[in-house]
């Protein structure tokens, strides 16, 4: 049933979403069809009220399609499940959790053996350098080191795809790029699959294989660029920028049209 | 590639760098929040003493008749009448009575507080009956009380129970209610769903809002035994302080006022410190 070179491991067929605010109806995402393979990196951009948190969120299963479906292996998505980890811009670690604990929830609530927890837990501290911070509690940590928390404690818990909510959105630029080049680290060794959310046409550039441009009102898929350009990646080269400036004019005209 | 830790983190180290200088000016900081703590009260001790001492027909004994009267109530030796070396019996009454009282509203207050506040049919059940519950007075259901549970401690630890149990109670809910609803989604793709949520999410992430209520509860539990043990019990700081004032032992009021007092801090003080204990992750506690 599973192979990764036949059936994509996500795959959004004509996902449409309407919210209901006050008698008012809002097209959050209409007829979004975008197809993910095992191991890819991809990132979505698009200007604010675009839908990709909504898209993501479907993907996770926070929320209901109005139309469409997505399909995670071929099967429709049914709510949260460990195969889909989120990362929120805001964390979303549990503040009575140190390190170890946020890391352990998963597995712990699994079922899984104490001393199997306590590996795994062990293994991915290391994978995101927090050992002489494991015992800390989320008020004690940085932005940067509990957004390290967060895609430890989805990963420990064995996520298949990552999804990344502007992870990196709050942080301040050099922790930003530190934070790039360890995901991208991770990315390549575990063979992860990651969706990511992001306002930076640079940021998106420098970490994906491919990039989803959205429009909104109402939110769509507009276009999507592969980038194949060898990592790691140069923002200061000639090659990136001009991706950028392309990328650039395509967002650009999609809102150039969407204002008039 | 780097897989280190942040360097521009300044967390943890902070508290830990904090130097522990070793002039004596160290030490005279070192007391000077309980010597400031302190000025008022005796400020009031002095005022008090020389508005009382040596005036024979003043209502109010002065502090040093209060303090003899103190010590023959704990040890007594010095009296000996009716109520010297009484307090460790009257001081223990009420103490079972605050806590016995306080257990029961907690026992019933906390499971239906989660309910209330997590169960959407439990909440239309039971919250309107509750708000209009609530404004009455402990001291309303007095006289009901005594109907109810006869003249003794019985009503004592009702009425404890029920003054506890409200601040217990609306604290709970609202602890339970504002609970981050990211956390929800957290859990559920991690793989905790259902009832597993109840304790690994709802119970931990209310903790802070429980204790508040606790520690009110508490609190209000002191406030109520007085009013508790003057339904006719003949033990209990609340009893001596009806039973002096009937006998004009005014000086026997105040002690019983001191121990209440100061049985209360301690008791208060105890949940803080446990509440600190067990709240250490919540920024807003420690
Ligand atoms: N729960 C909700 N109820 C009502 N409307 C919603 C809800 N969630 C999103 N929307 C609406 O759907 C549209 C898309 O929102 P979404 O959060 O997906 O945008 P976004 O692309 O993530 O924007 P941003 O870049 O600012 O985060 C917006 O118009 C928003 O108001
Ligand atoms: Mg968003």
């Amino acid at each position: 049933m599973r192979d990764p070179n036949m059936l994509p491991i996500l795959d959004l067929k004509g996902v449409s979403k309407q919210f209901e605010l006050q008698s008012q109806r809002i097209e959050a995402l209409r007829d979004a069809n975008l197809q993910v393979r095992k191991g890819e990196f991809i990132c979505l951009i698009g200007a604010s009220g675009c839908g990709k948190s909504t898209l993501l969120r479907i993907v996770a299963g926070f929320e209901p399609t109005s139309a469409g479906q997505a399909l995670m292996w071929g099967m429709p998505v049914q709510g949260p499940a460990p195969d889909r980890g989120m990362v929120f811009q805001d964390y979303g670690l549990f503040p009575w959790l140190t390190v170890r604990g946020n890391i352990g929830f998963g597995p712990s609530s699994r079922g899984r053996p104490a001393a199997e927890v306590r590996d795994t837990v062990e293994r991915f501290i290391d994978l995101v350098g927090l050992q002489r911070f494991a015992d800390a509690y989320p008020h004690q940590l940085s932005g940067g080191m509990k957004q390290r928390v967060a895609i430890a404690r989805v990963l420990a818990n064995d996520a298949e795809i990552v999804l990344m909510d502007e992870p990196f959105g709050a942080l301040d630029a050099m922790t930003r790029e530190r934070l790039q080049d360890e995901l991208l680290d991770i990315w390549q060794r575990t063979g992860l699959t990651v969706l990511f959310v992001t306002h930076s046409i640079e940021e998106a550039i420098f970490l994906a294989d491919r990039v989803v441009v959205m429009s909104p009102g109402p939110g769509r898929i507009e276009s999507e660029m592969k980038i194949e350009l060898p990592r790691p990646r140069d923002v200061m080269s000639a090659d990136f920028n001009a991706i950028r400036r392309e990328l650039s004019e395509k967002l650009h005209s999609h809102h150039g049209r969407k204002a008039a | 590639m780097s897989v280190t830790a942040d360097t521009n983190a300044p967390v943890l180290t902070a508290a830990a760098d904090t130097p522990s200088r070793r002039s004596p000016l160290a030490f005279i900081d070192k007391f000077r929040n309980p010597a400031i703590a302190l000025i008022f009260p005796v400020a009031v001790l002095v005022i008090w003493h020389f508005t009382t001492y040596g005036r024979k027909f003043s209502l109010i004994p002065p502090p040093s008749e209060v303090a003899i009267e103190l010590y023959d109530l704990a040890f007594g030796g010095i009296y000996d009448d009716a109520f010297s070396g009484t307090l460790l019996t009257h001081l223990l009454a009420s103490l079972s009575r605050v806590y016995g009282g306080f257990a029961i509203a907690l026992a019933i207050a906390l499971p239906l507080g989660l309910m209330i506040g997590r169960i959407p049919f439990v909440r239309q059940l039971l919250d309107p009956t509750l708000q209009v519950m609530r404004p009455i007075p402990v001291t309303a259901w007095l006289p009901l009380a005594m109907i109810i549970f006869g003249l003794g401690p019985r009503s004592a630890v009702f009425l404890v129970a029920l003054g506890a149990f409200y601040p217990i109670l609306i604290n709970t809910i609202f602890g339970v209610r504002s609970v981050d609803p990211r956390l929800f989604e957290a859990a559920s793709m991690l793989g905790c769903q259902g009832t597993a949520q109840f304790f690994k999410v709802v119970l931990p992430a209310s903790l802070p809002a429980i204790f508040t209520g606790l520690r009110l509860g508490l609190g209000f539990a002191w406030v109520v035994i007085v009013v508790g043990e003057m339904t006719g019990v003949q033990t209990g700081l609340g009893a001596i302080i009806m039973e002096a004032r009937q006998l004009s032992r005014t000086e026997i009021v105040i002690s019983g006022m001191i121990v209440i007092g100061i049985a209360g801090f301690i008791s208060d003080w105890l949940v803080k410190m446990l509440g600190q204990r067990l709240l250490r992750w919540s920024p807003g506690y420690a």
